[in-house]
């Protein structure tokens, strides 16, 4: 069943914009970006949008719908009564480039910033080699489409642009907890996390977890662990006091501090 | 906080930011749950402190409010399974002991999210801009301490214990003998349950079981009570919630005993 959606879509530039109002057919069983398309094709030819897959794998999509962090290629529009006027605006925490589309290359920079997986030398038949429980631990980071929507609503770079230098963010967090959980890493990340990417800054509020598309636990799962992990390291004087006198975690032997 | 026009040029009002009115454009309810959340802790703190400092109806036999347990200090008869190594102590004996709990909860990695965004506003919600202009987070004290959950959580297994060793002492009768229940041996058993499982799923507790190993594989025992913690811990906030609403519950009861208001309901 067709019927009149009104939006209201942020149109404009780093220089300026304003929300225009719009009012697009739509049909029952369409997403945001599905009206945003139509929006486009009939209305605003110039409406800048990034997109891609149209199914929630790719991260392309990433908007905010009625304030909230969402891919609008998952944001159902029966979700939303059909009198309601939706408001599509980019996202808040990125510098705008053109409407809709805005510029992440915060989160690339931060990505070279996380040193890689550094495995040790393999096995004499030229393998390396991990338990099943042990690989299973990672899939769930694995999953990260990388649409920053975690980035953008963290409000520790939303509502502090100074802290973008000194704050890695939750999907690198997700990363950094991923790569000392692996069982094959020799790289201590544990410092690096806490002084360079920032993760005392993480006040823990779980927006990341709210917004993630995939559904990924990122504070209770990766940020969390990898604060206590920071802890054993730096703020627990009985771990320090055990590797003093060498009762030390074997767990962790064979690694080196980054 | 910081003046209105520093706020208005930084964050989602920065220079290079879409240029949006308004600190959200949600329209839906985001203030509730802070609200609510504030509304509920402030008065959990007044009655507490009120509890804490008043010294008194917190033993009516076989019943010792948990503010109060163990009573180190100058206590009641009968209220002191553990002795009375701080007698000297002129002012209330829970303010000994409540320090345990207290700063557990405070610490608690859920109850931080919490009054993070209920009190500070650090953020109100998700997507709603907060009022500060300047963040560090926990990097500097006080908030820096925030790490020593970790001992805090030692402290709450004993604390917890303690409680268990209680609720066993409330099946006897006010004249020692065994096979008595009332309502308030029924109301420490739940309150007993519930602190059991806040403190078994908590974030630290998960870590130091098992979440601080590279290696599962090697730990099979570590790696099995990891999984229970794990399934617990995603039900952290609920407990933290009921087991904060229960301790009330207990203390309330009992000092409606103790102060002569009621009776205790006997069940046998």
């Amino acid at each position: 069943m067709a019927y009149r959606l009104k939006m209201r879509i942020w149109r404009g530039d780093k220089d300026g914009g304003a929300l225009g109002d719009y009012d697009v057919e739509v049909s029952e069983g369409e997403v945001v970006l599905d009206a945003i398309h139509r929006v486009q094709a009939t209305q605003a030819g110039d409406l800048a949008v990034r997109w891609n897959c149209k199914a929630g794998k790719c991260g392309s999509c990433s908007a905010e719908v009625n304030g909230k962090p969402r891919l609008m290629c998952m944001c159902r529009l029966s979700d939303f009564d059909e009198e309601e006027t939706i408001t599509v605006t980019p996202m808040r925490s990125f510098p705008v480039i053109r409407d809709l589309v805005t510029d992440v290359s915060f989160n690339y920079e931060k990505a070279k910033e996380l040193p890689s997986f550094s495995p040790p030398p393999r096995d004499a038949d030229n393998k390396r080699r991990m338990q099943q429980i042990d690989v299973e631990r990672g899939q769930e980071f694995r999953k990260c489409i990388e649409c920053f929507l975690c980035q953008n609503t963290c409000h520790v770079v939303r509502d502090h642009e100074e802290n973008k230098k000194a704050f890695a963010g939750p999907r690198f967090f997700l990363r950094y907890a991923e790569l000392d959980m692996h069982p094959l890493d020799t790289n201590d990340r544990r410092e690096l996390a806490q002084d360079a990417a920032g993760l005392g800054m993480c006040n823990i509020t779980k927006c990341c977890t709210e917004v993630c598309p995939e559904g990924i636990k990122i504070t209770d799962n990766a940020i969390i662990p990898m604060k206590e992990r920071v802890a054993d390291k730096k703020f627990d004087p009985l771990v320090w006091l055990g590797n003093k006198i060498g009762v030390r975690n074997k767990d962790n032997e064979g690694r080196t501090e980054l | 906080m910081a003046s209105t026009d520093a706020r208005e040029s930084t964050g989602v009002f920065g220079p290079s930011r879409a240029q949006i009115p308004g600190k959200t454009l949600r329209d839906d309810r985001w203030w509730l749950a802070p609200l609510a959340t504030f509304t509920v802790f402030t008065a959990f703190i007044v009655y507490a402190t009120w509890r804490a400092f008043e010294g008194a109806n917190y033993y009516r036999a076989p019943y010792l409010s948990p503010f109060y347990s163990p009573c180190l200090g100058d206590c009641v008869k009968g209220s002191s399974d553990f002795g009375q190594p701080f007698g000297w102590w002129p002012l209330s004996a829970a303010l000994i002991v409540l320090i345990f709990p207290l700063g557990f909860r405070m610490t608690c990695y859920y109850y931080r999210k919490a009054y993070y965004r209920a009190f500070w506003l650090s953020p109100p919600a998700c997507a709603v801009a907060e009022p500060h202009t300047k963040y560090t987070g926990e990097t500097r004290l006080p908030l820096i301490l925030q790490n020593v959950h970790r001992y805090f959580w030692y402290a709450a297994v004993v604390v917890a214990l303690i409680l268990s060793y209680d609720t066993v002492l409330a099946f006897r009768d006010e004249n020692d003998h065994w096979f008595h229940m009332g309502l308030g041996t029924l109301l420490m058993l739940v309150n007993v349950v519930l602190i059991w499982l806040y403190t078994l799923s908590c974030h630290s507790c998960r870590h130091t079981l098992g979440g601080r190993l590279r290696h599962f594989s090697k730990h099979p025992v570590r790696y099995k009570l990891w999984t229970w913690v794990s399934k617990l811990n995603a039900h952290h906030a609920k407990f933290a919630w009921y087991s904060l609403f229960s301790v009330a519950l207990v203390d309330l009861y009992i000092y409606l005993l103790a102060a002569g208001h009621i009776t205790d309901l006997r069940f046998f």
